[in-house]
């Protein structure tokens, strides 16, 4: 491209921006700042009120209805009980023998920036170039038509993080999605949630660039690779705000220039003000006592702790931060820091009063993560914690809405709160139970009886059309 | 003086009373034992159980599992239960075979990533088909308890050479209640890759790698005909070293299996005209898309180790995988077992086999799948795989259905011997519980005054 075309396109674009939007002279006004980019298209699909009745509805908030009924209407739950009258509207649904929870909600997966297929260019999960890369965002990376989406979803997940991979200190930020068919991000964006930023301790970071003889390479370097990082933010985010409090209610300032925008400190200030939430990849009971001071010293929050696999060894101490543990059920002993992985891990944090939750982390996990609070829920039984099934839903509805800062909108199923709702076919809890029906925001994305709802990636078209009249049948279909 | 030892051991093993199929040829040196000499010698009775046999009985319900020694005596609904035997209420249980894990890396490898501890491959070896895992099986692996008290109570040991040779080498299959005598069978079976991996290795294509596997075996059997000629070099140049032609020898003449991993139908396919072309005894492992071509493995009588949970087109050689790869592979007539491919979490199978029953597989099947098939497979159902009188004692009592997420094992015996139900991760739990119950969580080796 010649550079005189560029000039006029640039042109263009500035010129078609909306009036409000100031160009070039006049300096944003501080409240709009850093400008929304890459906005949420989602928009919800069509859907019908529907009462679902009859079923046994395992709430999300840790209680459980026999014979209950749920309304769903306009995207939202309307009602919940013993017994709802049926508008004259609504498809109405017998659930009996059947069992109802909210959506389920992940808040580690990398579908979309590590897809199946696994080939080198799909795998986009990790900026493995520098040690703290807060300035990247895992949206970028997500590839729609991932087929893990679809197969996530006939497991009833209708929310989840795609997160960064942890090869760095600071991976960047992850990002909600509803779990919808689409061809862009961001019509899958959560409009509004709160983003999340990756971080790892441990070995990942420093095993890879310790092997190439770069920072970090122990421990320690770790952690004096997130202080360093948070440090620089702090002097950043001192810049902007003197120079912002220069600026007039008309946006109007003598100040001079805005400082450059630093996309990486930028992140970190966000986190630092409470309105990005750390979603922090950490094993050992010692790693996520060093990282709760760090927390501290620069002043932000831990939202939850992944992998945390020795979680149980601490719960008093992430209860009293309020940080959340976001565990596997079963999964120990690939590396040093995964060996004291326990299955009542998550049961004896829960019990230890810490907030607890199953994570996938996993493409082929995260299709039956009811089976994997079933594990946890076993194991706790097990080691003498009396834990009821109702509560243990919690593990994968309203905890994990919580770490992500929606558990106001998602998670429960509670008047007002998106109608995300899955049916099952018998008791979650058992291996054999599937998802019967899967509502997204009111609407069916997902009805095993029905390939009208069963979505395809455009992936899988074609892959085995045989020439002998169609003898085997389509894979994903035949599912 | 270790020939020696090693002559004794041979012969104790032919003059064995028991049926000795599974005494192998071991090269090795490695402590391939006898019948499994009586754990303790006790006798366990253990009654009122729902019994599947997964033999000609089938299920018996009330029924009662006698064990002495090392093997079963006894199964039934009415058994004269000896006046010295233990018994063990089994009532409102179920009581199986053991779970016999097809494809594992028990005793070699401890920490995934930790290669000190990892030894089922050796990239910079100059071996392939001669690599024996025998040889560097540790039996006080701490995966081991883990997931024998979970009611996995055999394994297979395999290679894992996939990223570096094409011909993995040799499995063994052992006992996982035992430290001494632990390897039963040694060597069980040789291990290859074809498809993505084995073009990798071969120079890029799936074409080579068919070719190096091919020549291998023409070496190895050029090899077996003319041993003398070669040692006194009147022979040509074999591609393989000579232990490598050694161990291919027992492959080409059909006593050991040759299980190669491959995914893709026409990767399946190619497989299937190896075998057909130096008659080989082979097994599919992966097998992801072996429901597109069921039929044809069902002809060759060719068994295949699968993960049922395995669904997703993760590479282009698994287009095809489905959760319903059990169900139609056994509909066809196909003999299947599960790995899963992670032996720290081998007890999870269970769980996989529940699945694969949630997606049309007999609820039975799925049991054999578990516990009789892998033994059928490696040639070894004489002696395991059911609750028959004779066969070794590998027996597991369970809470509820083996095959929830809500069953535990509440016991379980190997070879009779009855197995302590406690793992490091059962210590961890309990020390940590502990320190939660308390009010104060005191470090371990202190307490309150």
């Amino acid at each position: 491209m010649k550079p005189a075309r560029l000039h006029v396109m640039m042109l263009t674009m500035l010129l078609v921006l909306p009036c409000g939007m100031a160009i070039g002279a006049t300096t944003p006004p501080p409240t709009e700042f850093p400008p929304e980019a890459f906005p949420s298209t989602y928009q919800p699909l069509p859907s019908q009120a529907t009462l679902i009745e009859h079923a046994t509805i395992f709430t999300g908030t840790g209680e459980r209805i026999d014979d209950g009924a749920v309304l769903l209407r306009d995207g939202k739950i309307a009602a919940i009980g013993k017994q709802i009258d049926a508008p004259a509207d609504a498809v109405v649904i017998d659930a009996k023998g059947k069992f109802v929870t909210p959506g389920l909600v992940d808040v580690h997966s990398h579908l979309g920036v590590y897809p199946s297929p696994a080939v080198r260019s799909m795998a986009n999960g990790n900026e493995m170039t520098s040690p703290t890369t807060a300035e990247v965002m895992a949206e970028h990376s997500v590839w729609p038509q991932d087929p893990g989406f679809n197969t996530a979803r006939a497991g009833g997940v209708t929310t989840l993080e795609i997160l960064p991979g942890s090869g760095n200190l600071i991976g960047g930020r992850g990002v909600v999605l509803k779990n919808v068919p689409a061809t862009t991000v961001q019509a899958m964006k959560f409009p509004d949630a709160p983003y999340g930023l990756k971080m790892a301790c441990g070995e990942n970071p420093m095993r890879v660039y310790g092997s190439r003889h770069q920072f970090p390479s122990t421990l320690m370097g770790d952690v004096a690779g997130f202080r360093k990082a948070f440090a620089d933010a702090q002097a950043y985010d001192r810049a902007w705000k003197a120079w912002q409090a220069k600026v007039d209610a008309k946006g109007h300032t003598k100040a001079g220039p805005p400082p450059k925008r630093d996309l990486a400190k930028e992140t970190l200030a966000l986190v630092m003000d409470g309105k990005i939430r750390v979603q922090m990849h950490c094993y050992r009971s010692d790693e996520m006592a060093v990282m709760l001071d760090v927390a501290r010293e620069f002043g932000f929050h831990i939202a939850a702790f992944h992998h945390a696999v020795e979680a149980y060894k601490i719960p008093r101490l992430l209860a009293k931060a309020g940080t959340c543990a976001a565990v596997w059920a079963d999964w120990w002993g690939f590396k040093m820091e995964a060996w004291d992985g326990i299955r009542a891990n998550l049961a004896m944090t829960d019990a230890g009063g810490a907030c607890a939750m199953i994570h996938s982390d996993d493409a082929n996990g995260i299709q039956r993560l009811n089976q994997e609070v079933a594990k946890a829920w076993a194991a706790g039984r097990r080691a003498g914690l009396d834990i009821s099934k109702a509560h243990a839903v919690m593990w994968v509805t309203l905890n994990p809405a919580r770490a992500l800062g929606l558990a106001d909108r998602i998670g429960s199923l509670e008047p007002g709160k998106d109608a995300d709702v899955v049916i099952w076919d018998g008791d979650p809890f058992s291996v054999y139970t599937r998802t019967e029906k899967v509502f997204l925001d009111g609407a069916v994305v997902y009805d095993r009886d029905d390939p009208a709802h069963q979505s395809t990636s455009d992936f899988m078209l074609g892959s085995f059309i045989d020439a002998s009249a169609g003898a085997r049948p389509d894979t994903e279909d035949s599912r | 003086m270790k020939y020696l030892v090693m002559l004794v051991a041979m012969l104790c093993v032919a003059c064995s009373p028991v049926d000795n199929t599974d005494t192998g040829t071991s090269t090795t040196g490695s402590t391939a034992r006898a019948d499994g000499q009586a754990a303790d010698g006790k006798t366990w009775a253990i009654t009122g159980g729902t019994v599947y046999t997964l033999g000609k009985a089938g299920k018996i319900e009330h029924g009662t599992v006698l064990l002495r020694g090392d093997k079963i005596l006894a199964v039934g609904a009415d058994v004269d239960i000896p006046d010295d035997a233990e018994r063990i209420d089994a009532r409102g249980k179920i009581v199986t075979p053991g779970i016999f894990d097809p494809e594992s890396q028990f005793g070699v490898v401890e920490v995934g990533s930790v290669k000190q501890t990892r030894d089922a491959s050796a990239g910079d070896s100059r071996f392939s088909a001669a690599f024996d895992v025998a040889d560097a099986v540790n039996p006080r692996s701490v995966l081991i308890p883990v997931n024998r008290i979970a009611g996995v109570t055999r394994a297979m040991v395999a290679p894992t050479g996939a990223d570096e040779h094409i011909i993995s080498g040799r499995g063994a299959i052992i006992d996982m209640g035992s430290t001494e005598g632990f390897v039963h069978r040694d060597p069980a079976a040789m291990f290859a890759v074809l498809g993505e991996s084995g073009a990798a290795q071969a120079g890029g294509s799936r074409a080579a790698a068919l070719l190096a596997l091919r020549e291998a075996l023409q070496d190895a059997g050029d090899y077996a005909e003319n041993k003398s000629a070669y040692a006194s070099n009147q022979r040509r140049d074999y591609v393989p070293s000579r232990l490598d032609l050694e161990a291919l020898g027992p492959v080409l003449e059909g006593k050991e299996p040759l299980v190669i991993h491959v995914d893709r139908a026409s990767d399946i396919e190619a497989a299937l005209r190896l075998a057909r072309d130096f008659k080989l005894k082979l097994i599919v492992s992966g097998g992801a898309e072996a429901w597109m071509v069921a039929d044809q493995l069902a002809a060759a009588r060719v068994p295949v180790l699968l993960n049922p949970l395995e669904d997703l087109p993760t590479h282009f050689e698994t287009l095809g995988s489905t959760l319903e790869n059990a169900a139609r592979l056994q509909q066809a007539g196909v003999l299947i077992a599960f790995a899963t491919g992670d032996t720290h979490n081998a007890r999870n199978v269970t769980q996989a086999a529940g699945n694969a029953v949630a997606n049309g597989l007999p609820w039975i099947d799925a049991l054999k799948a578990l516990m009789l098939n892998p033994a059928v497979i490696y040639g070894m159902d004489r002696q395991l795989g059911t609750l028959e009188p004779g066969k070794l004692a590998d027996v597991v009592i369970w809470s509820g259905d083996p095959l929830e997420l809500s069953s535990h094992a509440d016991q379980v015996f190997i070879a009779g011997r009855k197995i302590p139900m406690v793992s490091r991760q059962t210590l961890l739990r309990d020390r940590y519980l502990e320190a939660m119950r308390g009010k104060q969580a005191m470090p371990a080796g202190y307490i309150h005054p």
